[in-house]
């Protein structure tokens, strides 16, 4: 599939990096916000706070959660645009920081973009 | 027992398609890590089938080997060969870490034919159906409206599907729905 979204419903379309297939959202679930660093026990009240609520839920640039629920069941990541709604592309669950190949393919259409510490 | 007719596995529908309810046969689930040294070889003397590729289904006769995700099979059988199988497979993976469940009990398998099988399916199923996107030999997981279903060709003209048995009666009627003759859509001209 050449472009990962889908212009004319305005829905998205992700592709799963385990199983590969490429589905529609309603085949996903959104797990929200991505790279979240956890505080538990033994963190301050100021962190756990933040660790708890604090979001950036930013229009543009955005890197987000999914799972491929009706699939192979795999949790992902996602980086996508939530004004646009083009998406990046997806990465493997098990990295704490967007990979960059994704970054720099942002940077080719959102010159200068920063999205918590990543740029 | 189940006073559900679709459930006795007996149950045909002719819409534009026909829906049979497949009652023979017998559901491995097998997890693991497939690149573990001596995963594939347990699965090939078990079935004389390897790891399938990433949403690969292979087979040959009665035995199917479905690729589910990346660390999770399907093993489709015939009754008379589930207590061997699973034997070969419990001994040869004794020492490593892995699941084996029947779940004979817990899935069902449809199977859909007709001319327009493809269209029927991509009616209920957030998929590309076309057929230069999906082919016999490859396994889709996805949904179907509400319930989740793998799908799979086993020819140009017909689909097999499976999902959680305690869904065959919603499953059945959905199909029927949507093969309801009448309500051709003719969506893929080269799969006619
Ligand atoms: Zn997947």
């Amino acid at each position: 599939m050449a472009s990962l979204n889908c212009r004319v419903c305005k829905m998205l379309i992700l592709k799963c990096p385990y199983c590969g297939a490429s589905g529609e959202e309603t085949e996903f679930e959104c797990g929200g916000e991505a790279h979240l660093k956890r505080f538990g026990p033994g963190s301050g009240d100021d962190e756990f706070q933040g660790y708890l609520f604090d979001r950036v839920n930013r229009k543009g640039v955005h890197f987000e959660r999914w799972r491929h629920s009706s699939g192979c069941g795999k949790w992902f990541h996602a980086a996508r645009n939530t004004e646009t709604l083009e998406i990046y592309g997806t990465y493997s669950a098990q990295v704490l920081e967007p990979p960059a190949e994704i970054r720099e393919k942002i940077s080719g259409k959102v010159p200068g973009w920063s999205w918590r510490e990543f740029s | 027992m189940s006073d559900n007719p679709v459930d006795q596995g007996a149950e045909d529908s002719v819409g534009y398609v026909s829906i049979r309810q497949l009652g023979d046969r017998d559901i491995m689930l097998l997890r693991g890590d497939f690149a573990f040294h001596g995963f594939n070889g347990a699965l090939v003397a078990a079935t004389g089938l390897g790891v399938p590729p990433r949403r690969g289904i292979i087979g040959y006769g009665n035995i199917q080997v479905a690729w589910m995700s990346s660390d999770e099979l399907l093993v489709m059988t015939d009754s008379a060969s589930t207590e061997k199988i699973a034997k070969s497979l419990e001994q040869a993976l004794k020492n490593q870490h892995f699941l084996l469940a029947e779940v004979t009990d817990s899935r069902t398998v449809f199977e859909i034919r007709g001319d327009l099988v493809r269209e029927v399916i991509a009616k209920l199923c957030p998929v590309d159906m076309h057929p230069d996107a999906f082919m016999p030999g490859e396994i889709r997981r996805t949904r179907l409206a509400q319930a989740s279903a793998a799908i799979w060709m086993t020819d140009d003209h017909s689909v097999r599907l499976i999902c959680f048995r305690s869904f065959a009666d919603y499953v059945f009627n959905l199909l029927k729905a949507a093969a309801k003759p009448g309500n051709e859509v003719n969506a893929f001209e080269k799969a006619i």
